[in-house]
Parts: structure tokens; sequence; C-alpha cells
């Protein structure tokens, strides 16, 4: 069976749904949406008309030759998802479960957020649609990420601050899972990621392969040839399943997915989940996870707001292990000179979360030699890392600064 | 090592005797390891019939305000996986009431499906509740359970299908949880009569006892659900008097939750 046939529950061994019973009817029922919306032509026309007239789709590629000087001179060519309407990857997969809301019959939208994107993106189909929206963000993502909390509560969301745990993503997801529990008969949970408990980790990379089905034709037309590999950061896995997917059976293109290495993978400070974790179940699916011997998640780390999380999505997991993909760690720091290296050559200023596959291309491009191709996702921009850089790199001035 | 003391049973004795049984839950480690044992104990010592032991974990999904503090706090305690059995294994040597342990499911596939079932039942456990566990994930549970005879409680709620509540009820052994809200656990005002329905549903699929949980902290709630189910499950109320008033305060709102199995 071709790699891209493959469908939920399970992924090899990873997958299912590891959710209360409470949650197995609105499973069923988004599921069954969703099995009837793929067959219907509408819902596609529909979607398509509005990545074309809302999100601005197809999003270019751009080549970026003197970045790809850093790459030990491979050919680098960039996937703009972070020219989409709200600024990354995250409104594809939003816009097509927000018109699955609407053919359920459901008028209240939540969702978790890490970096913020994600929970955007979906005050924003909210918005579009007219739909109820709150927004599940941990607490310490609503201080590093102030400037998403302020654009999705203009738009009429309402941003809930978690303070369970860890204060993160992953702490947010199970704000938002209790919320469904308790709320299911009104309310439709808008899943950023392809984690979660089937039918998410399927619908989501359906939603998002649009990334990649794209991009392989642009590269393809632009260079004659398909590329040598693909690059992605990997949080939960969502823009690096879009791009990767229309990939997979292409055997001769390499996959790589990097990881959020935080402070370094021998350090505890890191959310690097396949590099470091193992199997376990966490938010509805088996899959990595970083766990201690018990099996109580770790918390992980990350500069980056949208790659904190401890888990990865159950097709990722799958794609490690039966070798197709390689997933590698890229250090907060590594990331943070990828985000002002591409700043510096192209003037393209991405986010810490993309800067981290532009971090692990550099040394994937050295790797590979100059003959290279590598198409990376460049899966936001950095608008909102904007405070995160300046004090990173110290851009403001001292009164004005800390 | 096979399960001696099941719940089935006692549920049912309950029923002749009292209008059904009472069911309390506590986590393990809260506040310590040592008054969660002793609270667990005042709880059967003054009326409560079956013991739900829960496991604290990172990641509770199903849980209130009032369970995730308390669980919260006995992870930054320290707890560890092994303390659940040794909760159990204390309990145990003390009062003859089953003792259920409620966890996620992650720490029982960590620690070994067989491996857990088997220190399960040598601590003396009666079964496992498993809240983020279906019957349809269930299968190496199921197995392991047939083997040494724990109870497995699977949960049933409102929306579950007609054919999701016959799944539920062939898998369980010793009872069914029914939800009785959609709602996380925490006391509320009204026992959902949403409950009542699942009950009735449950007991047409031919459940032999079903019990119902989340949103019960009143002896007349208990009364109510007694009423129609063979079990009322209570945890955060009695979470909340631990946290409150300690040991002698969790002993005494069971007494008065007790009441409510008793004709009034």
């Amino acid at each position: 069976m071709a790699l891209r046939a493959q469908t939920g529950p399970y992924f090899g061994d990873f997958g299912g749904r590891f959710v209360p019973e409470s949650l197995v009817a609105a499973l069923d029922e988004l599921g069954e949406a969703y099995a009837l919306a793929k067959l219907d032509p509408a819902f596609g026309a529909e979607l398509a008309e509005l990545g074309r007239s809302y999100t601005g789709r197809p999003s270019i590629i751009t080549e970026v030759p003197r970045f790809g000087r850093h790459a030990g001179g491979a050919r680098i060519i960039l996937k703009r998802e972070d020219l989409n309407h709200t600024g990354s990857h995250k409104i594809n997969n939003v816009l097509g479960q927000a018109l699955l809301t609407k053919r359920i019959g459901k008028h209240r939208v939540i969702a978790e957020t890490g970096a913020g994107q994600h929970g955007v993106a979906t005050a924003t189909a909210a918005a579009l649609f007219g739909l109820d929206c709150t927004i599940y963000m941990g607490e310490v993502d609503t201080e590093r990420q102030a400037l998403n909390v302020a654009r999705m509560r203009l738009l009429g969301a309402e941003v809930i601050a978690v303070k369970a745990g860890s204060r993160t993503l992953k702490d947010a997801i199970n704000e938002a899972m209790r919320d469904w529990v308790t709320n299911v008969a009104t309310t439709n949970y808008l899943f950023g990621t392809v984690a979660g408990p089937h039918p998410f980790p399927e619908m989501v990379r359906d939603f998002q392969k649009i990334i990649g089905e794209e991009a392989r034709q642009q590269v393809l037309d632009l260079t004659g040839a398909l590329p040598t590999a693909v690059a992605a950061c990997v949080g939960g896995g969502s823009n690096a399943i879009g791009i990767f997917h229309a990939f997979l059976d292409d055997e001769g293109v390499g996959l790589f997915g990097f990881e959020a290495g935080g402070e370094g993978v021998d350090t505890p400070r890191h959310a690097a989940t396949i590099t470091k974790g193992r199997p376990g179940v966490l938010h509805g699916a088996r899959s990595y996870m970083l766990q201690d011997d018990d099996g109580q998640t770790i918390e992980s780390h990350s500069i980056s707001a949208g790659l904190d999380y401890p888990g990865v999505g159950p097709e990722h997991s799958w794609l490690s292990a039966i070798g197709r993909a390689q997933y590698r760690p890229v250090t907060d720091d590594a990331a943070m000179q990828a985000l002002r290296l591409l700043t510096r050559t192209e003037g393209i200023i991405p986010a810490i979360e993309s800067s981290h596959a532009l971090a692990g291309t550099l040394d994937l491009g050295r790797e590979l030699g100059p003959d290279a191709t590598i198409l990376v996702n460049l899966s936001g921009r950095g608008d909102k890392d904007m405070d995160t850089a300046a004090r990173y790199f110290e851009l403001y001035d001292e009164e004005a600064g800390a | 090592m096979t399960a001696r003391n099941t719940v089935g049973p006692v549920i049912a004795r309950r029923n002749t005797e009292a209008s059904g049984a009472l069911i309390g839950y506590l986590p393990v480690g809260f506040p310590t390891l040592d008054e969660s044992v002793d609270a667990a104990v005042a709880l059967v010592e003054n009326g409560v019939d079956v013991l739900e032991l829960g496991l604290p974990y990172s990641d509770p999904v199903m849980d209130g305000p009032v369970i995730q503090a308390a669980t919260q706090r006995a992870l930054a305690n320290g707890f560890r996986l092994a303390d659940g059995f040794e909760a159990v294994r204390r309990v145990t040597d003390r009062v003859d009431a089953p003792v259920l342990i409620m966890t996620y499911w992650n720490p029982v596939v960590q620690y070994g499906v067989e491996r857990f079932a088997d220190d399960l039942a040598a601590a003396g456990g009666a079964g496992l509740i498993t809240p983020d566990l279906i019957p349809d994930e269930g299968a190496e549970w199921i197995a392991a359970s047939e083997r040494t005879g724990l109870d497995r409680v699977f949960l049933a709620a409102p929306t579950s299908t007609d054919a999701r509540i016959a799944r539920v009820v062939e898998a369980s052994r010793g009872f069914v949880y029914a939800v009785s809200t959609m709602g996380i656990t925490g006391a509320r005002a009204d026992v959902d009569r949403a409950a009542r329905e699942v009950v009735d549903r449950l007991t047409s699929a031919g459940a032999p006892a079903s019990c119902v949980g989340v949103g019960i902290s009143t002896a007349a709630q208990v009364r109510e659900v007694l009423g129609y189910a063979e079990g009322a499950i209570v945890g955060s109320a009695l979470v909340k008097a631990l946290a409150d008033g300690g040991v002698s305060a969790a002993g005494a709102l069971a007494a008065e939750l007790a009441r409510g199995t008793r004709a009034e």
C-alpha cells in the first residue's frame, strides 16, 4: 500500500482513541461528518475557494541562495506558509474544521494554542463564520505571546489562561478536552495539530497536505526534479506532515523533521519527543512522548511556544519507526541564529518554530552538498516573536528595554 | 496471583441489606501517603462500601479542579506508582472493603499491563477503573484481568450509543460506571437526570450493576441515585473534606453520605 494511503485510527503501532467514553460520540460524529465531507465535491470546492480568496493559496515558493551559501551551497527553496492570512499554516486546518462545524450544526468552537497561531487562526475562522469561540492557552504562553492574545480577543474570542500543570500547551489541551466533555452537545473542538485521538491525526493531515501537494509541483516546475530532501519543524507535527505527505512515496526524497532541542537534548530542558521519548499514551493517542519511568508526562521546554509540547502526532511516530522520515533535534540557540541569518540574508523574518527547520537545513545542506535541493516549510512568520527576538539579540534600547 | 476481594458480591449484598452501595474516591498520596491510607480506612469505617483509590497523573483530563489540585500536590510530594500498590496493601490489611484503583491509562502501559495486574492482585486490589480506556482499546487489559480475576470498570455516558452501551456492559466486570452528567468530576447542585436514563439503558443491556458518579455530594443525592442505580460514587466532595478538615472530616462526610444508603 502506498504510504500516502494510510488512514487512521492506527498508523502502525501508533494512534487510536484513548479518551473518556463521554467523547466517543463526538469523535464518531466528527469522523463520520468528515468522511462524508471528503466525498462531497461541494465541501472540497468551498474549502478550495476559501483557500484561494481568503488564505491566499497557493502559497508561493521562494529560493534563498544567500541563505543557501551557509548550507553548504545547497539549493534551498522555502514554501511560504508564512504568507498565509493569519501568518502560518494553521489556517489551512482551521478553515476545514470550521466548515465541518457548520455541517454538524454546532455553533461554538474551542481550541488549544501554544504559540497562539492556531488560536488566532481559530478565532479568525470563528469571526468569519459567526461562531462562538473559546481559546485555551497555557498561562506561560499567554505571557510570552501576549500579542497573539490581543489578536484573539480583538477577533472576538474568549482567551482562557490555563494555570494547571506546566501552564503550557499540554495543559491547554487538557483544559480544552474538559470543556469538550462538558459542552459536547453544542461545541466542536478544533484541534490544532496531527496529534490527539482519531480522527484528528488523519483529518488535520488531510487539511494540511495541500502544502506538500502544491510545493511538490512548484519545485518540479522550478527545478525540473523532485527535491533531495524536505525539511520541517515538528512540535505536534502538522506543518511537517502537511509538507511531507505528498512526498511519502517518492523514495528518493529524504524527509527530515526538526524537533525542539531546547537547551540541549542531554539536559532536561527540551521538547525532542521522538529523539528522546518513548511510546506512551497522551491526549488520546499512542505515540512517542516525553515521560518518566512511571508514565508521568515530563514538562517540555522550547524557546518556541509552538514546539513546546511533550507529545507528537502518531503518523510521525510511525514514519520514524519504519525509517521513512528522520527526526533530529535543534537547540533554541541554533534556531535563533537561523532566524537572524534568514532575516539578514533574505529579508524574511521566520517564526521561531520554523527557524528550527532552517537551522536543521543548514546542517543538512552541508551533509548533502551543493548538488542537493532542500525544500523547507517556512510554516509561520516571525512577527509574533519580535519581543523574544529583541530580548535574545538585545535589540531594544536600554531605556525602552527589559 | 488472583484477585480475592472483588466488588460484585459487595454491591449485590448492599442492594439486599440496604438501598445500594456507597463508593468513595480518594487520591493516593494526598495530602501524604500515610494520611491518604488513614482517610481511606476512615471512609470504610464510616460506611463506604467500596473504595476507589486514584493514582495521581500529570494529565488528568477527566478530573475537575478539586481532584486536580489534590493529585498535583501528591505528585509534587513525590508520588510514585509503587505507592499505589502500597496504599492498596495497607488499606486492605486494615479493612475488608474491596479497593479499586482508578487510573489513567499511560501509567499502566508504562508499568506493563500484565505486571500491573499481577502486582495489583498481589496487593489485594479488586480491579481497575479506567477513565480514558474504552473497551475498543482495552484488549490487553481485558486479557490480563481475565487471567487474574480483577474487576474492570469501564464508563458509560449519556451520549453512548446503544451499541456502545452493549459493548461496555459486555466488557465490564464488577460494575459499569455511569457518568451522570456530560461533565468532568466535581460536586454539582443537582445530579443530572441524564444519569437515570443511562442506568436504565445499562440495565436493559444486561448490566448486573451500574454505579453513578460525577456530581454527588450529599446524602440526599446518594439516596436519589440509589433509587435507580446499584451504587453511588462520591469523589470531589470527599477530597474537599479531606483537604479542608483532614481525615476526621472525610470520615464525618462519609458517615453523613452513608445515611443515604438507608431508608429514611
